[in-house]
């Protein structure tokens, strides 16, 4: 047991922040929210050339073979800057899964040119009635008389879905709609024919897209993994994703508190500075705890993460993300309301953050999604019987 | 960074389940199975068989009988203690004055006062807060006025700590009333059993239970030779003892316990046909605060591991002695909730009208207030934050 950066992990934190600092600082995100893809090919290549992108892929698709930990500091230290190129959609979600699940032809066709930058990859589950359950899954597939498949169905807000060469789609492939066996999963390309794309641009400049699949014709190569029990390891991805947001989460709500302090020590009223004020002080007091317990729950789910023992991921991961979702409020409405009015206007950086941060607190179980599946694992009554 | 366990290490957490296991003494295992609390006695005579084992200060140096650990074994240690439910050795020898008499005292009290307070030979308790200085703890007024080769003390301390149980007192006194009022305080050990001048007048808390005393100091005779560091360095001291308190009335490890018991009363209450822990409402408002302890437990360890490699606890002991006592209240008061009609009971509730476990938690339901006030109230640990850690500006 060791909390301690090791070197390697230092020298990733030290070129991250390196690279916020020149070249993808808040300004960067200020163009990229407003265009079309909302993100930059070059900042994706650029990010691919470090090694970032391949950070916790195995060395034989040209990854690094590093630890989610890994993967964590660099989406921590990325979001200093509010560095908006897909990491968790590419690596986290499609690529996690493709790894996980995918045969070497699919692995080797897919994942190195992710690794290098020059694709980006998506994760098509959400649907408009699903809200966070993995297992609803209205979208249909039904085996071609090639031995192919067709899709029919609707995915919502699915993270870089107007950009993605290719998509991981969940569809089912037998039994009702809320049926925990019959989910597959199926590599789509993109711009594949009978898969028309809406982007959608979320609340905190993020792009995403509506996919609507009519008929779209798979080869029966394109199945990921075995047909009909996806379920299992789309928790496995989801909660790695959520592991993720919480690493994202970090960076975000440092940098506001960050930022939060030095207002409170440069701005002047009533003939002092506002720090000095004891009813300020102790708000700012509370977000700083509220932000070491937001640290400790998200290292303790990007070590978990890992973990082949699911109920053990579970319980890290939605005991971080319930912190992210309360405490992290906390910390980002004192923000705003700390900054005053000009917290408030868009020109002003810390609403950035603000915005950011609540997408992330939906995206991957909210607060009553996470307190409900963990008062639901077996290990919450463990014990008790023997008194 | 990682949480791996080696087979090593696995084999060292077997060693303690089992040495707690084979050494409990049956009548403190059937209280600690309940998730009871302990008294004076049973809370010594557990400290006598831990220091026969050689762990009843596993974080002092090898060289004044620590165990010599890693930061590994200390967090097994630790996670099989709080496991077994066993009593928590008394914090104020071990803990607090042990650790201080090691980094500021001389030989000579190295020698005299370490053994006895590692076997459990004598017992000591605390001397900070006056009724005039609660918060404000520097300006105390405890005289001791020098007198040949002795101080003689005169005034009253408050909130002292299970002194009536104690052999000991290591106290905050003013030696000198001019000048900034942090420079005249002195640090002094007391005999408390040999001290003729000397009163100890328990009180009780709203926990029904005396677990605090007034301490009067009448013409009390104590030889210089018990003042650890310079006349007048006191303040130091007690600042550097402050960090090693709060660390532990963080009460990580005691919340986990309070966690369990909590879903053991809710799993014996009937709720219609099942029971309270069925209940999904009880059930979500025990998950968010055992939620809450996973992030809390992991900044502790975090802490823990931060004091390994020779880093004393810093203002960053006020962050988990704010969140710490904040949490133990709420998981208190869900107990209380838990209880139903029984939060009615107390201490002395007949047996069959009351679970014998169930007795005392009103008890510490009213004592655990305590917890945001003492060791520095978490007001105080606020603005600890504010100036120390976040460098805001003074008024």
């Amino acid at each position: 047991m060791n909390f301690d950066l090791s070197k390697e992990q230092k020298m990733i934190v030290d070129s991250v922040a390196a690279f916020v600092k020149e070249a993808s600082g808040v300004e960067r995100f200020r163009r990229t929210r407003t265009s079309d893809l909302g993100w930059e090919r070059d900042a994706w290549r650029a990010m691919g050339d470090y090694g970032w992108l391949g950070i916790v892929a195995a060395e034989r698709y040209g990854g690094i073979g590093g630890s989610f930990v890994d993967l964590a500091l660099i989406l921590e230290q990325l979001a200093h800057g509010l560095t908006p190129e897909p990491l968790i959609p590419s690596l986290v979600l499609a690529g996690g899964l493709i790894e996980r699940l995918g045969n070497e032809e699919q692995k080797q066709e897919l994942l190195p040119p992710m690794i290098e930058g020059r694709t980006s990859l998506a994760l098509a589950y959400a649907e408009r009635q699903s809200r966070f359950d993995l297992d609803d899954c209205r979208t249909r597939a039904t085996v071609t008389r090639s031995g192919g498949y067709s899709i029919d169905g609707e995915k919502t807000w699915v993270q870089n879905g107007h950009a993605a060469n290719t998509v991981v789609v969940a569809a089912r492939t037998s039994g009702s709609q809320t049926a925990r066996d019959g989910v597959s999963l199926f590599l789509v390309p993109g711009d594949i024919h009978g898969l028309e794309r809406t982007p959608l641009t979320g609340m905190d400049g993020h792009r995403a897209a509506f996919l609507r699949f009519s008929g779209v014709q798979l080869p029966g190569s394109a199945l990921l993994g075995t047909l009909g029990e996806a379920v299992p390891a789309l928790e496995w991805a989801i909660d790695r994703a959520a592991a993720a947001a919480c690493a994202e989460g970090q960076g975000l709500l440092d940098e506001m508190f960050r930022r939060t302090v030095d207002y409170l020590k440069e701005r002047e009223q009533f003939g002092a500075k506002i720090g000095s004020f004891q009813a300020l002080q102790h708000r700012a007091a509370d977000m700083f705890a509220e932000l070491e317990l937001c640290r400790g729950a998200m290292i303790l789910a990007a070590i978990k993460a890992d973990s082949e023992e699911p109920e053990e991921r579970m319980a890290e991961v939605s005991a971080a993300k319930l912190q992210l979702t309360d405490g992290g409020w906390f910390i980002q409405e004192n923000a705003i309301q700390l900054h005053g009015g000009v917290g408030v206007t868009d020109e002003q950086d810390v609403g950035l953050y603000f915005k950011r941060l609540r997408v992330l607190q939906s995206l991957f179980g909210d607060a009553d999604h996470h307190v409900e599946r963990f008062q639901g694992l077996a290990r919450f009554e463990r014990g008790l019987a023997a008194g | 960074m990682e949480m791996t366990f080696t087979a090593e290490d696995r084999a060292f957490a077997e060693d303690v389940r089992s040495f707690i296991e084979s050494t409990m003494p049956p009548h403190i295992k059937a209280k600690a199975d309940i998730g009871g609390s302990f008294n004076h006695a049973e809370t010594m005579e557990w400290h006598r068989l831990v220091y026969q084992r050689g762990w009843a200060a596993p974080d002092w140096p090898v060289e004044y009988g620590g165990a010599g650990w890693n930061v590994t074994q200390r967090y097994l240690y630790s996670e099989e203690q709080v496991r077994a439910n066993a009593p928590g050795l008394s914090p104020f020898g071990l803990g607090m004055v042990g650790p201080l008499i090691i980094q500021f005292g001389t030989d000579d009290q190295k020698a005299r006062y370490l053994p006895p307070i590692l076997a459990g030979d004598e017992v000591w308790c605390q001397g900070y807060s006056e009724p005039n200085a609660g918060s404000d703890l520097a300006s105390l007024q405890l005289r001791a006025d020098k007198d040949g080769d002795d101080y003689i003390l005169n005034g009253q301390k408050t909130w002292t700590s299970a002194a009536q149980y104690a052999d000991w007192i290591f106290l905050l006194c003013r030696t000198e009333s001019r000048g900034k009022k942090q420079h005249g305080i002195t640090f002094l050990l007391v005999d408390l059993k040999n001290t003729p001048g000397i009163t100890i007048k328990p009180f009780l808390t709203l926990g029904g239970t005396p677990a605090f005393s007034d301490t009067f100091f009448d013409d009390a005779r104590v030889p210089q030779a018990n003042r650890v560091g310079p006349e007048g360095g006191g303040w130091t001291i007690a600042k550097a003892l402050l960090g090693h308190e709060r660390t532990g009335i963080g009460g990580v490890g005691r919340s986990g316990a309070w966690l369990r018991r909590l879903k053991r009363i809710a799993s014996e209450s009937p709720r219609g046909e099942s029971t309270l822990l069925r209940d999904p409402t009880m059930r979500r408002r025990i998950a968010r605060l055992e939620m809450r302890h996973r992030a809390l437990t992991m900044m502790n360890y975090r802490a823990l591991s931060a004091a390994q490699l020779g880093r004393a606890p810093g203002p960053e002991s006020s962050t988990l002695k704010l969140l710490g006592s904040e949490l133990q209240q709420q998981i208190t008061e869900l107990a209380m909730d838990a209880l139903g009609h029984d939060a009615q009971g107390w201490l002395e509730t007949p047996e069959g009208t009351l679970e014998p476990h169930q007795r005392n938690i009103a008890s510490e339901f009213c004592y655990l207030r305590a917890a945001t006030i003492y060791g520095g109230s978490n007001e105080i640990q606020r603005n600890i934050i504010a100036k120390n850690i976040l460098a805001l500006p003074g008024t």
